[in-house]
């Protein structure tokens, strides 16, 4: 059945994207090691408005703490991170996601006690102003803004087709379901910068189209800027706009995904010397 | 819409606080209860029955930073003593030589004054849960209890001293007397039963604007601090003003409750403020249902009127209580009980009376069918 949407994204989110010219973020070669274990390492790359940027590389290459430091969980010791033509660098994270960045998580960092609507609400905070007292007395302003993050919220859940799952917990939900819910409590934040940490990963094919149709939705009807970090290629290279591969927290390719697939050092990175080599001898 | 109950057209209808005609029938049976009650109770349990909707007070205000905002605290009882004591400074009547300090404002100057320095106490504490989390937290509040008793012992200025104690505040409000007996709308009202309805109204009032704090934008920051705090704070929640804010909030409720908790019996013990009694409004939020407004209540009765409900099932056992407790006091008893219960609580019914209430509702949902 075709779901039909009374709203676009853009009309649910009107807040979201940015005003600003030029790059939405800019990494600099960027230097971040854990008591000399060196997890990125010189790493830099620019995402503008309307682009899907893709970060790919072996387990433990850095992609995550790319994600970290992006988004302020992390302090990079050198380098520079301009988000929305600020330095972001040594940043507090609630700080970075009040100038508009919004993310998921690898493994679900979902508010397990909350219900998906919670969840989602929980995105609308910054947009918010409400304080305590307001709060409790629950009148005019406090009121009127928690009805329309509300409303927020249902444009959202109607996005992500999460209606059956409205009033759920969110520890009760499979797995597929808790990764949209992710999605969409991001997305609540209506941000000018979307990171998605392996959206499908641990997904079944359908919840990989589903998630893939969202993913390319936020896209064209948000057209904010986005990073994505996924193992599953066809995924990548199917969705981005260019990619980035790194590996051991050193880029070794950037560009569109055609060239990333027939980069050697790439596929050397993927599939190691010794079967690269093999491969190399079966095609002669 | 008639007829179609669970059919809600508004969000604002589908957010309120009891959104199905059920949750209002029971509140209303619940509160009739409550007003009913002191008239039909001997004096002795209308003295437990108004310590009990004092305790509900404090016990919600545990709940908001423990059950909500996931801060283990059990420095509870420092907070409700800096109630007590704040508000019988600030509300007790001078006694001729006696050094107390005792400015005999009125009710509406020294309640909310008295949970404003035990929130500006929570505030100077919180920074703590900051840096320390769980069992870490739980022993640094732990550590406040003792110097509040300490200080409670020892100001005999303010608290009387050991063995001396003092009056609590004099409930006058607008130059009404609760602690007299009176009569309102014509109806004549022992001293008992005026503070019972004067803590019954406190309570209602501090129980729907928390029910309405932990629905808004800053309950769910308290929850999303509680469940997972790097999320949350990518999410753009501020960790340390949300825990500063939990802990204020909660101290606020103490201190108020604490303002109230003594003025029945009429007497301040500074002995009174002590583990036993943090332990007690653990067991409170425990057993009523961490994460409940309700439940708080639910636990802060049951916990009140247990001693009461133990005296008489010894004393209605058929063998004599007196040689077969003869090393153990029924308040001991009480102690043991409060462990064994909690214990029980956390094993089988984590989400405490709140969660039996559940199963009973969606019991009865489901009737006749099992499942």
């Amino acid at each position: 059945m075709d779901v039909v949407r009374d709203r676009l994204l853009s009309e649910v989110l009107p807040e979201a994207g940015t005003s600003v010219e030029g790059p939405v973020l800019e990494v600099k070669d960027i230097h971040l090691s854990f008591a000399g274990v060196k997890a990125i390492d010189g790493v830099s790359f620019q995402v503008s408005n309307h682009e899907l940027f893709a970060i790919i590389g072996p387990n433990g290459a850095g992609k995550t703490s790319i994600f970290n430091s992006i988004s302020g969980v992390y302090e990079p010791q050198e380098g520079s991170i301009r988000f929305m033509g600020k330095d972001i660098l040594g940043g507090k994270p609630d700080h970075i996601a009040r100038m508009g960045m919004a993310r998921t998580f690898q493994n679900i960092e979902l508010f397990a006690n909350l219900t998906v609507l919670d969840n989602i609400m929980l995105g609308r905070h910054l947009r918010m102003n409400h304080g305590v007292l307001s709060s409790m007395v629950w009148l005019g302003k406090a009121r009127k803004a928690e009805m329309h993050a509300r409303e927020v919220a249902e444009g959202i859940i109607q996005f992500l087709e999460l209606e059956p799952f409205r009033k759920s917990y969110v520890a009760m939900l499979p797995y597929g379901v808790q990764k949209r819910v992710e999605l969409g409590r991001a997305l609540a934040m209506s941000p000018s910068l979307l990171l998605l940490d392996e959206p499908a990963a641990g997904m079944n094919t359908e919840e990989t189209e589903d998630m893939a149709r969202f993913i390319m939705d936020i896209k064209r009807e948000l057209g904010i800027g986005m990073i994505l970090v996924e193992h599953d290629m066809r995924v990548v290279m199917d969705l981005a706009d260019t990619v980035l591969a790194i590996d051991f927290g050193k880029p070794i390719a950037l560009g569109t995904p055609d060239v990333i697939q027939r980069n050697p050092d790439v596929i050397r990175a993927y599939l190691g010397q010794d079967h690269a080599v093999v491969e190399t001898g079966g095609t002669e | 819409m008639r007829g179609r109950p669970g059919l809600f057209t508004r969000y604002e209808d589908a957010s309120a606080i009891l959104p199905s005609g059920t949750q209002k029938v029971w509140l209303g049976i619940g509160l009739a209860v409550l007003v009913i009650a002191p008239f039909i109770v001997d004096r002795a349990t209308l003295i437990l029955l108004a310590t009990a909707v004092v305790a509900a007070v404090g016990a919600i205000g545990l709940n908001l930073v423990t059950g909500y905002a996931g801060q283990v605290s059990l420095g509870h009882a420092f907070f409700l003593g800096v109630g007590a004591y704040s508000a019988a400074a600030i509300g007790g009547q001078p006694e001729e030589g006696k050094e107390l300090i005792a400015l005999g404002l009125d009710l509406w100057i020294s309640l909310p004054l008295a949970g404003l320095i035990a929130a500006l106490c929570g505030i100077v504490v919180a920074p703590v849960a900051l840096r320390l989390r769980g069992l870490y937290l739980a022993l640094v509040t732990l550590g406040l209890v003792f110097l509040g008793e300490h200080i409670f012992r020892n100001w005999t200025q303010l608290t009387g001293g050991q063995g001396v104690g003092r009056e609590p505040a004099t409930l006058s409000l607008f130059g009404y007397r609760f602690d007299l007996d009176g009569s309102v709308l014509g109806i004549d009202l022992i001293r008992e039963q005026q503070i019972y309805f004067l803590a019954l109204v406190v309570m209602v009032v501090m129980a729907l604007l928390a029910k309405n704090l932990v629905r808004s934008r800053v309950g769910r920051a308290f929850a999303a601090v509680r469940d997972r705090d790097i999320a949350a704070e990518v999410m753009g929640v501020n960790l340390t003003k949300y825990k500063v804010l939990a802990f204020a909030v909660s101290s606020f409720y103490a201190g108020v409750a604490g303002a109230l908790l003594y003025t029945v019996t009429g007497f301040l013990d500074p002995n009174a403020f002590n583990l036993f009694l943090s332990i007690a409004y653990i067991a409170m939020v425990v057993i009523g249902g961490a994460a409940s407004i309700a439940g708080s209540i639910a636990g802060a009765f049951f916990i009140t009127l247990l001693p009461e409900v133990i005296e008489n099932v010894i004393h209605a056992l058929p063998i004599d209580a007196e040689t077969l407790f003869t090393s153990i006091s029924t308040a001991q008893i009480e102690r043991i009980l409060f462990g064994v219960l909690i214990i029980v609580f956390l094993i089988f019914e984590p989400l405490g009376l709140y969660g039996i209430w559940i199963r009973i509702r969606n019991y009865w949902k489901a009737f006749p069918f099992s499942y």
